[in-house]
């Protein structure tokens, strides 16, 4: 791997020599765990192993569930309260699963949100931040999919709601809804597709976590300061950094304990709050239920779609000018994806040249705006589509692209950014004025 | 910044729970204190007793529990009714035997059976399936303490017929301030003194609600008090290794941050 200068690996016993010379796995662990790491990262770099946790309890557990649970109408709904009542510990495997989707969510959130406010999307990390878009889409398609599982009624009707943006697709969506559907409606072949679908889609996810990480090992680690480390000598990058192991993997599984202490905490005493009752109602498709809502996570989204009504004149102008193939439910579905294609394009709509929040006074307001904007339309998507939340939905989705398309790259011109320090270890021991810039290696001596 | 996501977090979380439970509708529920709220809540065994006693006496007559396995009832953690006492209580119903083509009495390893009236749903999962109040202020903070509130709305659902009736599309409907829309086609079950307690407890209207509403979140969710206790034991093992994680990794940046090692 290139990037930051550190030493590699050298096998020493003749076994190890061997074994490195025909396929060179120990020097690739080797490289990958004693990656040297900004020492600077902060509490908010902590996300990525939640992340890798998350997706490994969910893979865990969804393998044990799998071996229970029965895709089929007629059955699913009761082989998830078989699992709950007959299977050894199901209830407590069902309801890890269930919650690990929501604190995936919640760190994915956190991961994202600091990537965009400490600038990690930018140069030279694009690929990094665009395969972690592709991540995060895919995981909503998996949550989705696996939430139309139990077979209850809201896995039914979201199940109906969500393959129904696909109908609003102009001349083929239609086609394609059924073909999704695999019939005219959700049923059988639907819940088999998804089945298979779920448990597919966690393995594309794992390889594009391993790319993820390859891609952010290439160009180093960005850090609260934005500021890259020194790369003239080994000695020079020694002086901002400090290896991944034992440091920032001590540091991230103390971060990753004291949020399973409350992840244990909700598993054990309150596994339902986060999800809604009606999904412990078998699905009918005969019964309509009052308020359809998707999971807690889906909601800013969820209210982006539904802010553009026919009577907001964006979506009045989108249809005159081309004549009515694009209706208030297709622009809805564009703006809903479209509030993820701006995320994914900020490293090119963000033309300012500090990379760190941190040193630029105008856009830490924006950001500040822009996280109770996503707060707010979440609220929003949770509140029955009338005013006045059709209203706040609406004014909360046109700042979420206002953000991304006018703001982002207007700040780069207009904004006057503070100065940056140095190096990161002129922040570091800004920090911690005892520091001395040699101690990383002395103190790494023992793990190498 | 921090800050700001994790409120964003809580409010997500508070705000969503909230939006589901503006689905069912504006029914009045009052708060009921039982026995099995909060983390270290547990089910009162003589109260699952009872409330067996009125499902099986008043409700049994229509609705069904097709979920939940007779043996079930033996279980620690639930009624615990002795075995003897749970294949006699199981042989009072009837089952289709597909093996024998024919009716037979039921074993402790059947389930309980379906509803014998259509329009009676199955009360497996009734206290689950419905959520009781929006808590304080419509926080929904309550649900976070002292759970969703099913229970607390069976009992609102049986306490809360105010005697008024009304023949609609021939069917009759009967006033009642929990339900959803204020009409609920199935008649007051329970007037008071409807069944009597062996254990001498109080038999009044609210005190029957309470016991079977106690009774089907048992019913609903049978594993409450295993996971509770895995619950505790997860939590107070995660944070004695956390403490140990801090430590770890306090000591290993000291030389780092120049600080003297812990």
């Amino acid at each position: 791997m290139s990037g930051i200068p550190h030493d590699h690996y050298e096998p020493k016993s003749g076994g190890a020599k061997w074994l490195h010379s025909r396929l060179p796995i120990v020097g690739l662990l080797y490289d990958t765990l004693m990656i040297p790491t900004p020492k600077n990262l902060n509490w908010m770099w902590i996300w990525g192993i939640v992340l890798t946790f998350c997706l490994a309890l969910q893979i865990i557990t969804g393998i044990v569930l799998v071996m229970h649970y029965t895709p089929h109408v007629d059955m699913a709904f009761a082989s998830i309260e078989h699992i709950m009542r007959n299977v050894n510990g199901g209830h407590m495997i069902r309801y890890l699963h269930m919650n690990g989707a929501s604190l995936f969510f919640l760190a994915v959130y956190m991961h994202i949100f600091r990537g965009l406010y400490y600038g990690s999307y930018k140069a030279p990390r694009e690929v990094t931040w665009i395969i972690g878009m592709l991540i995060y889409l895919m995981m909503m398609g998996t949550a989705f999919m696996g939430y139309v599982l139990p077979w209850g009624q809201m896995s039914f009707w979201g199940a109906t709601v969500i393959t129904g943006l696909f109908g609003a697709i102009p001349f083929i969506g239609e086609g394609l809804q059924t073909w999704l559907l695999g019939g005219p409606a959700v049923d059988n072949a639907t819940l088999n597709r998804f089945f298979s679908l779920h448990y597919l889609l966690p393995f594309v996810i794992a390889a594009l976590v391993a790319v993820h990480i390859w891609a952010f090992h290439t160009t180093g680690n960005n850090n609260p300061t934005g500021v890259e480390v020194r790369r003239g000598s080994k000695a020079e990058a020694e002086k901002d950094t400090v290896p991944f192991w034992p440091y920032f993997v001590m540091k991230d599984l103390f971060a990753l304990g004291v949020i399973m202490v409350v992840f244990f905490a909700i598993v054990g005493f309150m596994p339902n709050y986060l999800g809604h009752p009606d999904n412990y109602i078998e699905a009918n498709p005969l019964v309509t239920p009052s308020h359809i809502v998707p999971e807690w996570y889906f909601l800013p989204f969820y209210a982006i779609l539904r802010a553009f009504t026919a009577d907001v004149w964006v979506v009045m102008f989108a249809s005159w000018i081309t004549g009515g193939i694009i209706d208030a439910k297709f622009f809805g579905v564009l703006a809903m994806f479209g509030a993820i294609a701006v995320m994914a394009l900020a490293p090119w709509l963000d033309t300012s040249s500090v990379r760190s929040g941190r040193y630029r006074p105008m856009f830490k307001w924006w950001f500040a705006l822009l996280v109770l904007d996503f707060i707010v339309l979440m609220w929003a998507g949770a509140m029955p589509a009338e005013p006045p939340y059709s209203t706040i939905s609406l004014i909360g989705s046109a700042y979420w692209f206002a953000y991304f398309l006018v703001i982002l790259p207007l700040l780069g011109v207009i904004e006057k950014p503070l100065p940056q320090p140095e190096t990161i270890e002129a922040d570091f021991q800004a920090h911690y004025p005892k520091a001395s810039g040699d101690a990383g290696q002395t103190a790494a001596t023992p793990a190498e | 910044m921090f800050k700001k996501l994790a409120i964003s977090a809580v409010a997500a979380l508070t705000l969503s729970a909230g939006g589901a439970l503006a689905a069912g509708g504006a029914g009045h529920v009052e708060d009921v204190d039982f026995s099995f709220e909060g983390p270290f809540g547990k089910f009162d065994q003589n109260q699952l007793q009872r409330g067996l006693q009125v499902y099986t006496e008043v409700c049994a007559a229509c609705h069904g529990m097709s979920y939940v396995p007779l043996r079930t009832l033996g279980d620690e953690g639930g009624p615990n009714l002795p075995d003897d006492q749970v294949r006699a209580y199981a042989s009072q119903f009837q089952v289709f035997d597909p093996d024998l083509d024919d009716w037979r009495e039921a074993k402790p390893t059947d389930h309980f059976p379906a509803s014998n009236d259509p329009n009676a749903p199955d009360l497996s999962l009734m206290t689950k399936k419905r959520a009781g109040f929006h808590g304080p202020y419509g926080t929904g903070l309550a649900q976070l303490f002292k759970g969703m509130g099913g229970p607390e709305y069976m009992v609102a659902l049986l306490t809360g017929y105010t005697g008024k009736d009304k023949f609609e599309a021939g069917t009759t409907f009967y006033e009642n301030t929990a339900f959803p829309g204020g009409w609920i086609a199935m008649a007051p079950p329970l007037y008071g003194e409807d069944v009597e307690y062996a254990d001498g407890h109080s038999n009044d209207l609210h005190h029957e609600a309470e016991d079977v509403a106690a009774f089907l979140m048992w019913a609903a969710e049978p594993k409450m008090m295993a996971r509770k206790q895995a619950g505790l034991t997860g939590v107070i093992f995660l944070t004695v290794l956390t403490v140990l994680l801090y430590l770890t990794n306090k000591r290993i940046w000291a030389p780092i941050k120049g600080k003297k090692s812990a």
